[in-house]
């Protein structure tokens, strides 16, 4: 072992096996909390793995790489420059023909197009691999969606926590300078003089596997996260399409592939680009990191020619050697490979990745008809780190990816990086899917310093208050809904099931199954009982507990550089898919209590920590017009049961968190005038009607007019008259049946929930007309 | 040497079962300047009003328009007018041309420019894909040492014989493998598929777009809009350069064909390639195109 390691290894025999595994137990449960994960919730899910044991590299180690990196980098930049200009390294046959005109990920339509600075890369990626002989190889080169920093970031942020006493004795160097970098490199490719430019990170959406990434870097880097579809062009200039209409972006992080990222130019089967962005760049309105093309040199065929490349284009020897390669589109390489059958593994040339080929299989013609489409690479057997599994410590194979910060002629190493453990020591792919395990990487010694960064004026606060675009604003209006509308089923499940186990509580049980078959939780006819532990335990029951959890996770997640880490760790601990099902009411009523609970928490969250946006307004509003909802549907079905009705008071208070407050108002023995009172018209209860019109009415004059000045001043109209209404109803209760102004209080209650659920239409068609449909 | 001249006027009109919210277009409708065709005038007129416009000049040296809107709208119409003249070419002969097997290294050995820059066209592209198929039935017009033009003329013969002109039987998203194994389409089809047999080959071969002009029968009057656009091939004879050959009408263009440009395939030189949000699904959509010839031109006679 290398004597970098020892301080390593002196601290975890000062520590022991037993606190070792439980510090690895505290990362995985922080881990699983704060739900950092590539994967979409509900998709065939791979949370992060990390395993605690950071891979130690030595300062002469790093050294290597850095000077062999940071040469690439400026190469790899040049030669883009070279490629999509002048493309001297073609006519000088330095580079074959064939190479970049059979290639599909050389973007034609970019040719030409100017790039600021000659700044293709600002960020670059590569993965290194270390030999048995403790060589350094570059596997691949990542150049157009360099993905992992915010992994190897919080990855560090974790270790820290749970490894405190390592960290002061190695003293790795720190990554605290990578974000305020970044930022600053974007705000510097701004094509505007503006002092503070507005910058938005471009993502695919929350199917990608490096969506946690997009959302991590948006809010870290204080600026809005954006779809293809929240981003528009005019008059050559691309805009964030807000709640306050159209904003100018002047630069955009991207996340998405070149081939997808405008369907005017490149792919049009593609709907997560921008239409008309490449015209924007070629007006210089816009910039991007990176420059759209720039995918082309991750082409597994150029590693061949970059020895020679970096002698003619930098007039050096290339400092860090690619895996050895040779590309297939040429004769005597070709034959080489051939006769090399058995130990090389044949690629594809191109960066589309699939998976390896041994000469010899099925798809030997197709090699034969077009070679030039194939590498042959020699496989490295990755050398072994220390890792930290199932309980033991282990030797596994691992390889890392490195980060570079530039202007396209000096480069900044980050001094840390993403170390994968793929469970075998012969890669089979050169695509690395992010769900291998991972682990932190430890540089020692002091580095060059990383360039202090200028100061950029942070964003305004305004910035972040306006730039909300219109998807962002529909998935927290209902994450809103679905959030109250948990809540609702938990409470009258719980107190039916509460009723179930009462002495003697038969009768009431019979009344509040009624009411559940009333609000459709049950079908008609289905046994109560089962029906009810059903809702609890199916994962999929619609309208269920699993199934509304599962759509607060997807509203949540497609807003989540907007959600602060606590309140992503609360949305965690609902039960998405229960571990063991309840099996009886008893436990099945401490299920619920638990998830009453952590919904009280996330509203509380909601309250007092968000800060008052338009964010939180539509979160708010979605809130609000549930819960009145869900009360008017519950009275409308209580006075229903005319003959249970009295039966059913005391379920309803409870229900709806009430019961309290009645004792405490009317000492009494619980009358329907009263409880409707109560819940209906008395605008102190946070539970009531009233309050919640009140609060709606509150919200609608704030929401933002200028997008639709027509449409806002409609949800205003409705809600305040609805409001004003709720406050001049009568309420006449004595009859055998209650009235309300005179007419029958059922019908009257059913035309107020008609047109409270107007106000949704309403304010759907003026803020999110766009959007997908959702189940209602 | 005199020059046709002609006056292109070139309509699509969309129709959109619901307003258009954005949309985006590349229009690829202004004749290339060329050494034998000399543009005089061209303007592209559309209504409504486009928000922005602007002209550049795409990878294969076509000129291309972009146009955004902004303003809703159901329908959209785009008249291209253009005044050509076209000289005619030039065709070695046959029996000169070099052997065709010869064609394909020499590309390769030579590093001067328009060798390199044809060597763009030896390798598949997104509607060209490589074929085994495709080879196969170029053969026969390709014998050992057969003189390059005579090849190619007795491959695009043949294809005129085999294959029947059918507007029904294709589409613009119709794989080429479909129509070898149907031998029906339109000139798009029968472009693609000559360029597939010729780059089976190791030949470059290229796509052009552009007009026509159709002739009435004898004693008939031409009707307005009866022509159209139209594509065919161009092949690269090292030493002579690009030569255009046309499958759909088995002849070599010259003075009655109006070159737009070209490309590795339909899809570089599509006319109007446009992404709209809104509008519906299937717009419809008319085309008219009329190709009038007015005399002669001759340069410097006319300012």
């Amino acid at each position: 072992m290398e004597p970098a390691w020892h301080p390593l290894v002196h601290c975890l025999d000062t520590l022991g096996p037993d606190e070792i595994a439980a510090r690895d137990a505290t990362a995985r449960r922080v881990l699983r909390e704060q739900g950092i994960a590539c994967h979409v919730p509900g998709g065939a899910d791979a949370p992060w793995e990390l395993d605690i044991l950071p891979l130690v590299i030595s300062s002469t180690q790093w050294q290597i790489i850095e000077s062999g990196l940071v040469q690439r980098a400026r190469l790899l930049n040049r030669l883009l420059g070279d490629l999509y200009g002048s493309q001297h390294t073609l006519r000088e046959g330095w580079l074959p023909a064939p190479l970049l005109y059979a290639n599909p990920s050389y973007q034609r339509p970019c040719q030409g197009v100017r790039v600021p600075d000659g700044n293709y890369l600002p960020f670059y990626a590569a993965d290194l691999a270390r030999s048995a002989d403790g060589r350094w190889w570059v596997l691949a080169d990542r150049t157009q969606n360099p993905a992992g920093l915010a992994f190897a970031l919080e990855n560090r942020d974790l270790l820290s926590r749970v490894l405190p006493e390592a960290i002061q004795t190695l003293r790795p160097r720190p990554l605290d300078g990578a974000l305020p970098l970044l930022r600053e490199t974007l705000a510097r490719i701004s094509p505007s003089q503006r002092e503070s430019p507005t910058v938005v990170v471009l993502t695919p959406g929350p199917r990608n596997e490096a969506y946690f990434e997009h959302t991590y870097l948006a809010r870290k880097l204080c600026c809005t996260l954006a779809e293809g579809g929240d981003l528009t062009v005019r008059d050559r200039r691309v805009y964030l399409k807000t709640l306050e209409g159209l904003r100018p972006v002047d630069v955009i992080l991207r996340r998405v592939n070149d081939a997808y990222c405008d369907p005017l130019e490149f792919r049009n089967d593609s709907l997560l680009g921008v239409p008309g962005l490449l015209e924007a760049v070629r007006g210089g309105r816009v910039a991007l990191a990176n420059a759209l093309g720039c995918g082309l040199v991750e082409s597994p065929a150029l590693l061949a020619f970059l020895p020679s490349l970096c002698r003619r284009l930098l007039d050096e020897e290339l400092l860090l050697p690619s895996v050895a390669t040779w590309w297939c589109g040429g004769a005597r390489e070709l034959e080489e490979v051939q006769a090399r059958e058995e130990t090389l593994a044949l690629r594809p040339a191109w960066p589309l990745g699939a998976p390896p080929e041994r000469c010899g299989n099925p798809a030997k013609n197709l090699f034969r008809a077009s070679p030039q489409e194939y590498v042959g690479q020699e496989e490295v057997i990755l050398s072994r780190a220390p890792s930290f599994r199932d309980g033991e410590e282990r030797m596994e194979p691992y390889y890392l990816r490195v980060f570079l910060v530039g202007d396209g002629r000096s480069y900044h190493l980050l001094p840390g990086g993403l170390v994968r453990m793929p469970g075998r020591e012969r890669l089979t792919t050169s695509l690395f899917p992010l769900s291998q395990r991972s682990k932190d990487a430890w540089v020692l010694g002091e580095g060059t310093q990383a360039p202090e960064p200028a100061r950029v004026s942070p964003p305004s606060s305004e910035h972040t208050f306006i730039d909300l675009p219109s998807r962002a604003a529909d998935n927290l209006f209902w994450l809103g809904r679905y959030a109250e509308r948990l809540e609702h089923i938990a409470r009258t499940v719980r107190c039916a099931l509460a009723c179930h186990l009462e002495a003697g509580g038969a009768a009431r049980f019979a009344a509040v199954s009624g009411l559940c078959e009333w609000l459709g939780l049950r079908q008609p006819g289905e046994p109560p009982l089962p029906a009810l532990l059903d809702l609890i335990s199916s994962p999929s029951r619609p309208g269920g507990v699993g199934d509304l959890t599962a759509r607060m996770h997807l509203a949540a997640f497609a807003v989540r550089d907007r959600l602060s880490a606590d309140t992503w760790r609360l949305l965690n601990r609902l039960p998405s898919r229960p571990e063991t099902a309840p099996a009886n009411p008893l436990d099945a009523v401490s299920t619920l209590d638990t998830l009453v609970l952590d919904l009280a928490a996330f509203s509380g969250m909601e309250m007092e920590n968000m800060t008052r946006g338009h964010g939180w307004l539509f979160l708010d509003f979605g809130r609000r017009l549930e819960r009145a909802g869900n009360l008017l549907s519950l009275v409308r079905a209580v006075i229903r049961q005319e003959r249970d009705a009295d039966l059913l008071l005391r379920p309803l208070l409870e229900i709806c968190d009430s019961l309290i407050t009645f004792r405490q108002r009317y000492f009494a023995a619980i009358r329907l005038p009263d409880v409707l009172d109560l819940l209906l018209f008395q605008r102190d209860n946070p539970r009531s009607l009233a309050f919640q019109l009140e609060a709606l009415d509150r919200a609608a004059a704030s929401l933002p007019k200028a997008l639709n000045p027509d449409g806002a001043a409609r949800v205003c109209w409705e809600t305040t008259a609805l409001s004003a209404r709720a406050r001049a109803m009568n309420l006449d209760a004595g009859g055998p049946v209650p009235r309300l102004d005179g007419k029958p209080l059922g019908e009257e209650l059913t035309s107020f929930s008609s047109r409270l659920w107007k106000v949704s239409d309403f304010l759907t068609q003026t803020y999110f007309s766009h959007s997908i449909p959702r189940v209602s | 040497m005199k020059s046709q001249l002609y006056e292109i006027t070139h309509t699509t009109l969309y129709r959109y079962r619901f307003p258009v919210l954005t949309s985006h277009n590349l229009l690829r409708l202004a004749p290339r300047r060329m050494e034998r065709q000399v543009r005089l005038a061209h303007t592209i007129e559309i209504d409504p009003a486009p928000g922005a416009r602007s002209v550049h000049t795409d990878y294969f040296g076509n000129e291309v328009a972009f146009t955004s809107f902004a303003e809703p709208h159901r329908e959209l119409r785009i008249t291209s007018r253009s005044t050509v003249a076209v000289a005619p070419a030039y065709f070695p002969d046959p029996s000169e041309t070099p052997a065709w097997e010869s064609v394909g290294p020499l590309c390769c050995s030579d590093r001067s420019r328009p060798s390199l820059e044809a060597r763009e066209f030896l390798f598949a592209s997104p509607q060209v894909p490589a074929g085994t198929g495709f080879a196969a039935y170029a053969a026969p017009s390709f014998p050992a040492r057969r003189p390059l033009l005579e090849a190619v003329l007795d491959l695009t013969g043949r294809i005129y014989q085999d294959f029947t002109f059918d507007p029904t039987a294709t589409t613009v998203a119709t794989p080429l493998e479909e129509v070898l194994a149907n031998r029906r389409g339109v000139c798009q089809d029968f472009a693609h598929f000559q360029i597939a047999c010729l780059r089976s080959l190791g030949l470059p071969a290229r796509y052009v777009s552009g007009y026509l002009e159709t002739v009435p029968p004898p004693g008939c009057p031409k009707l307005a809009g009866v022509d159209a656009s139209h594509a065919w091939v161009a092949f690269f004879c090292p030493g002579i350069g690009w030569i255009d050959v046309d499958p759909t009408n088995n002849l070599l263009p010259s003075m009655r064909h109006v070159t737009i440009g070209w490309g590795r395939d339909y899809g570089d030189v599509c006319p109007i390639r446009g992404v709209v949000s809104g509008g519906g699904d299937y717009p419809a959509m008319e085309v008219a195109v009329d190709v009038t010839a007015h005399g002669f031109y001759e340069p410097g006679t006319q300012g």
